[in-house]
């Protein structure tokens, strides 16, 4: 119970944090859009993907969505650490537990608003997904999995980190990594190594579930493999945010 | 409340092959202030990180209000209040709303949490800033409102970790009325600083820390006569007054090339006027005289071995 009563008095500093700063939702909101308006208006025609390139891209571009935001946990994981605000708390003996689910639930619900606002918007530049209300709920899942297992090792990246600044950079290979996977063209169409690697790397199965469940085809194989990378990372993302947590003074 | 508020014995921590604690013994009385005074990089916040239960040491005990740190670490947390070295307060939250934060952290009934609040903003003065945000306070008032988010838990025993440096003097003198305020109150203080003054105006009793190692402990006054005690210093126009000056009072100390004599001597009105007689008496002139009395830097600089360089080219 003690965990649950300081995650939320915790939970509410950050959400008060999101509020006070919204550059910090803003860029998570701005940046996938103008991706989108990129993706769509001006390569999307050049891109021959079999199905309507804004259909396509979507599914991609709620990862990236996802990517963008997470910048903005790692620095404040980064300066309750540096500024000593973590310390203050453990002396206080309030749960690590607490400290660290609620920046990983603001993370999320950053998140789905962000990744809610970006579906809006690919529903006005011709998104017509197929799927019905289970299959949403199928997308709304692997989405929330996807942004628990990046929240977890984005937390944890706030924590090793030196600086705010590095902090922040530990974010820019999570936002590199959708263009080498299957969101913006399918890996059959890239070159050797990068093909291989956008086969193996996590993001390509997610994204092939989300794209499966909006276009009514969903496949059973991507989601086990996607499923199974989301439990993975966030376990990783969670032990390794613990050690640090525990062992930083 | 005569027992020991915390009692270290043989504390060591290194880090990698860097030796930060070598061998710390503490013992801080209940309801008094004890100071921790020492350079930079002396160990000082890694002392107080061990005390306070954030950091585990390689060798030694410690027991805080009572409590073992290794073993009853959450009753010790409950008994004290930590304020760092940076001021940790949430700048994006208003002052009232970073005490009110501490309060639902700690438990506390709302109200009763709204209380609290109000009447630490009122006694540190932050009644008028409470609604804005931490950002936008000074140096000064993000001392004290870090320093009030710590008493919300009223602890018992609180560490200050070098609570005025960076302050300004007035900032400074306003933080050492509070700490005396916390200690009229029955609440024990434990706080490091570099400043020699902090120590000498607030401790009880004050340990000089030195890469790691205890080099002396005492009170204030303990730790001034450990130092060679005050002497007149006289100085000359030339060689000739310094012989014959060194020859009618033995006992004292010559410095040739700076023309001066140390005689002894406690710097009286009474000493000062036989000792001005005596030279009389043999004509000999002096060009200056000044009295010294070691203080708290003598005996900084004496034992932590910076100055003893300059202390030896005198």
């Amino acid at each position: 119970m003690k965990v649950i009563a300081d995650s939320t008095t915790m939970l509410r500093r950050n959400f008060r944090h999101t509020m006070r700063n919204p550059v910090a939702l803003f860029n998570g909101i701005v940046m996938p859009v103008f991706l989108m308006f990129l993706m769509v208006y001006v390569f999307g025609g050049a891109f021959s993907v079999g199905v309507d390139y804004a259909d396509y891209a979507t599914p991609g571009l709620m990862l990236t969505t996802i990517c963008y935001g997470i910048g903005a946990t790692a620095i404040a994981v980064n300066s309750d650490m540096t500024t000593g605000f973590i310390n203050r708390l453990r002396v206080m003996d309030v749960s690590r537990a607490a400290v660290l689910n609620a920046h990983v639930i603001i993370t999320m619900l950053r998140s789905l608003v962000a990744i809610a606002f970006v579906t809006g918007v690919a529903f006005l530049m011709g998104f017509r997904p197929s799927a019905g209300f289970a299959e949403w709920l199928g997308v709304i899942g692997i989405v929330a999995l996807t942004v628990l297992a990046i929240g977890w090792l984005t937390v944890a990246f706030g924590l090793a980190a030196k600086t705010p600044e590095s902090a922040g950079l530990a974010a820019v290979p999570l936002m590199l990594l959708p263009f080498l996977s299957s969101a913006f063209v399918p890996a059959g169409k890239m070159g050797p190594g990068a093909r291989q690697f956008a086969e193996y790397q996590p993001f390509t199965p997610i994204i092939e579930t989300l794209r499966g469940l909006l276009t009514g085809a969903p496949s059973a194989g991507s989601a086990i493999t996607a499923i199974a990378w989301c439990a993975g990372l966030t376990l990783v993302g969670y032990l390794w945010a613990r050690a640090s947590f525990n062992k930083r003074a | 409340m005569n027992g020991s508020a915390i009692a270290a014995s043989g504390l060591r921590k290194a880090y990698k092959d860097k030796v930060v604690l070598d061998g710390i013994d503490l013992d801080v009385k209940s309801g008094t202030i004890f100071a921790l005074l020492g350079p930079n990089g002396a160990g000082k916040t890694t002392t107080v990180n061990v005390l306070t239960t954030l950091l585990a040491p390689d060798a030694g005990t410690v027991v805080v209000a009572g409590h073992d740190v290794a073993t009853e670490t959450k009753a010790v947390r409950a008994a004290i209040g930590v304020t760092g070295q940076f001021a940790s307060v949430d700048d994006l939250l208003t002052g009232e709303e970073n005490l009110l934060l501490m309060a639902d952290l700690l438990h506390l009934p709302k109200a009763e949490g709204r209380r609290i609040a109000g009447r630490l903003l009122d006694r540190f003065d932050l009644a008028e800033a409470a609604g804005k945000p931490a950002a936008s306070y000074s140096g000064g008032m993000r001392r004290k409102l870090d320093l009030a988010m710590t008493l919300v838990g009223e602890p018992q025993i609180i560490f200050l970790d070098e609570p005025t440096t960076g302050l300004d003097p007035r900032s400074r003198r306003t933080m050492w009325e509070i700490i005396r305020e916390l200690v009229a109150g029955g609440t024990t203080i434990f706080l490091t600083t570099q400043y020699l003054e902090e120590a000498d105006q607030l401790a009880d009793r004050i340990a000089v820390l030195d890469q790691g190692r205890l080099v002396a402990e005492g009170t204030a006054d303990e730790l001034k006569r450990r130092v060679p005690g005050s002497h007149v210093r006289l100085r000359f126009t030339g060689r000739d007054e310094l012989d014959a000056a060194a020859r009618i009072l033995p006992g004292s100390t010559r410095d040739d090339e700076e023309l001066t004599l140390q005689v002894p001597g406690d710097g009286g009105v009474r000493s000062l006027r036989a000792l001005l007689e005596q030279l009389d008496a043999h004509s000999v002139d002096v060009e200056e005289l000044s009295v010294h009395t070691p203080d708290l830097d003598d005996v900084f600089l004496a034992l932590t071995g910076t100055a003893n360089k300059e202390v030896n080219a005198r």
